[in-house]
């Protein structure tokens, strides 16, 4: 008996000795969030924490919904979102005021599977809501042919598929939708889940791309990285000055800097038909959601050390992965943010 | 778990027979299984614990119109259970009306016709595809079943069978119907290895008996054995059942997820366990997310009122049976 219990002790003792010396050897982060930036941010947080000692930063793609959650309720350091949070959100969080610091662009692309065009295919805003709430039903409709001259387009039934999964691309295109038509804003509206007038759901962009690619004749859209990584097909849209944009990086990060001037302080905008000749319509940032107090002076440090790091070295890894880096004006007004950290 | 704790507070006496019949084993090996069997009703109790406190908003805001309502819409904050609970149950009928004579009619091969040999070939197949993760039957049934459906099932059965509404609409291959076939193919090896478990247990007087008074083969099966083995039969039928409901991976990847109720088995539809696994995620706002656990909630009250009715039918046919011994 008196050999068990000193065995337990003795368990119990080294269990407690590790336990300490972990805490002390490195400051260990904890995040949980948004899907569309897992993989840059997997890439960030593994280069920042080469260097021997460097904070440990353990990132959990969960979703956006989910990693707010996780903030609100204190589970996690730190959070990240694909759509910036209201302002009820903000005030549900109790302990700290949440600061958003957008880290990179993305932009989401309208793909199809129509028989007999090979080429690019031109949309505009609001022809993009009327075929997804199912007014344009046809491919040859003369709304369509009207601004893609010289294509030939098949008489047959457009079958529109959406994502199934509550998702960031979601919110971003039908934000976009909404700005545009104001049919869409009142009757669907944005975001990450809406209530779709009809069609086909599918899970994942990977759902999404199988059954754009099984279905003839059918329509969605994705990520642009998504697209770029898979070489999908997909069309152009007329940009707020009128012209027919295809989506790519610097377009997508021309709308952020065609959006920087009207910024507001707290980076929570949405930057979708953003003016520029350059800029692409369907835009969006991707933010982490920082507390403004740690009261950890070390896990402190670890945040603001590695903020710095991602907006100047962070940048330069974002092309390679198919992200648009942020701006130049972004990231001069993100570095003034950093200050409020305390 | 109240015995544990009150063990130990008996009078002297009674503490010490107690002690007597726990060095014989018998007792601890009583309180140790009664411990195990409480914790299946402390999970239950718990789930439905949860489930219910974490449904409360919805369920004061919607009451009973959450299960006639059609409308899911987040944005708007309206949800209705409708589309989900019809979808759930036209999904699982669709596989049981597949899978039940498929599965009992290979059972009955497998345990009364087959030659020895083939039969544990065969069975250890069936077993083999019982324990396949149901995300692979949905990459199989989105990559391969769902093209066949669209290029050649359903145009087909629009052109014979059009006049009926449920063949009828436009074809995308994804749809109810997928999702019932998924369902009848991943349910069919549960049926076939318990159906066949249930006729091998039936005794061989019985079979002897029915040769003896002049059956056939078959009419000896089919008379006597197969009747004999029901309770088994609609255990396997129930179980299948419930895998079907409760089925999540699979069935989303070729519902079509449209929350929308129609007649035909082309169109898409939705399920409950779909629908969870889809939203859960993403779903910012308290109301939201009440809504979504109590489907969960739903979920779980057809699950109790499918198996309280096979336990009735069960109770019921027995009682019949045993009134013709």
């Amino acid at each position: 008996m008196t050999n068990k219990h000193l065995h337990l002790l003795g368990f119990a003792a080294a269990g407690m000795l590790m336990i300490g010396t972990g805490a002390y050897a490195a400051v260990k982060l904890q995040g949980a969030g948004a899907t569309f930036p897992g993989a840059i941010y997997s890439k960030w947080f593994d280069e920042f924490q080469k260097p021997k000692d460097a904070p440990q930063i353990n990132y959990n793609p969960i979703g956006s919904g989910g990693g707010i959650r996780q903030l609100t309720a204190g589970t996690v350091d730190f959070g990240a979102s694909d759509m910036p949070m209201s302002d009820e959100a903000i005030k549900a969080v109790k302990k700290y005021h949440v600061l958003h610091f957008p880290t990179v662009l993305g932009g989401v692309v309208p793909t199809y599977n129509v028989e007999g065009v090979t080429g690019d295919l031109n949309f505009t805003g609001p022809l993009l809501a009327d075929i997804f709430s199912g007014k344009v039903a046809k491919w040859n409709d003369p709304a369509i042919a009207k601004v893609n001259a010289g294509v030939k387009l098949p008489s047959k039934d457009i079958t529109l598929v959406h994502r199934s999964d509550g998702s960031g691309t979601t919110f971003v295109f039908t934000d976009y939708l909404s700005s545009v038509s104001p049919e869409w804003k009142s009757k669907i509206g944005a975001g990450a889940t809406v209530n779709w007038p009809g069609g086909l759901g599918a899970k994942g962009s990977e759902g999404v791309a199988g059954q754009v690619q099984g279905t003839p004749n059918s329509i969605s859209y994705v990520e642009l990285f998504y697209a770029i990584q898979n070489k999908m097909p997909y069309g152009a849209v007329q940009n707020k000055s009128g012209k027919f944009l295809k989506a790519s990086l610097e377009t997508v990060t021309a709308a952020a800097a065609g959006a920087a001037q009207a910024m507001p302080e707290d980076f929570r905008v949405s930057i979708v038909n953003a003016p520029g000749a350059n800029a692409y319509p369907i835009s969006t940032f991707t933010w982490l959601l920082i507390p403004d107090k740690f009261e950890d002076a070390q896990k402190k440090k670890a945040v603001v050390d590695f903020l710095r790091w991602m907006l100047v070295k962070g940048q330069t890894y974002a092309s390679a992965l198919s992200y648009a880096p942020l701006p130049k004006e972004v990231v001069a007004k993100e570095e003034k943010q950093i200050a409020k950290i305390q | 778990m109240a015995t544990t704790s009150a063990a130990p507070a008996p009078s002297h006496g009674r503490a010490h027979s107690f002690l007597g019949r726990l060095r014989n084993g018998d007792e601890a090996a009583h309180l140790i299984t009664l411990m195990f069997a409480c914790s299946v009703l402390a999970i239950a109790l718990l789930l439905i614990y949860e489930l219910w406190i974490h449904s409360s908003l919805s369920r004061r805001q919607f009451g009973f119109h959450f299960f006639f309502t059609q409308v899911w819409d987040p944005i708007a904050g309206q949800f209705g259970a409708l589309p989900f609970i019809y979808g759930t149950l036209v999904t699982s009928i669709l596989a049981l009306v597949i899978a039940v004579p498929l599965g009992l009619g290979a059972a009955i091969y497998l345990a009364e016709l087959a030659p020895a040999r083939l039969s544990n070939v065969l069975t250890f197949l069936v077993e083999l595809l019982a324990a396949v993760p149901s995300v692979i039957y949905g990459l199989l049934a989105f990559f391969s079943l769902v093209p066949i459906l669209r290029n050649y099932v359903e145009p087909f059965l629009k052109s014979t069978l059009g006049f009926l509404p449920i063949f009828q609409g436009p074809i995308y291959g994804v749809g109810f119907l997928a999702a019932g076939l998924i369902l009848a193919i991943m349910t069919f090896p549960f049926i076939i290895s318990i159906c066949r478990e249930a006729l091998l247990e039936v005794p061989r007087e019985q079979r002897e008996a029915a040769l003896a008074l002049g059956a056939t083969k078959w009419e000896s099966t089919w008379q006597v054995v197969v009747p004999y083995a029901k309770l088994g039969i609609m255990g396997s039928v129930f179980l299948g059942l419930a895998r079907a409901l409760g089925e999540t991976m699979a069935v989303t990847m070729v519902i079509g997820n449209d929350p929308r109720i129609k007649a035909s088995l082309f169109a898409p539809g939705y399920t409950i366990a779909a629908v969870i696994a889809n939203e859960f995620t993403e779903a910012t706002g308290d109301l939201y997310l009440n809504s979504l656990i109590e489907l969960g909630l739903v979920l779980f009250l057809i699950t109790m009122i499918i198996n309280a009715g096979a336990r009735l039918l069960i109770i019921a046919t027995t009682k019949k049976g045993s009134a013709r011994d």
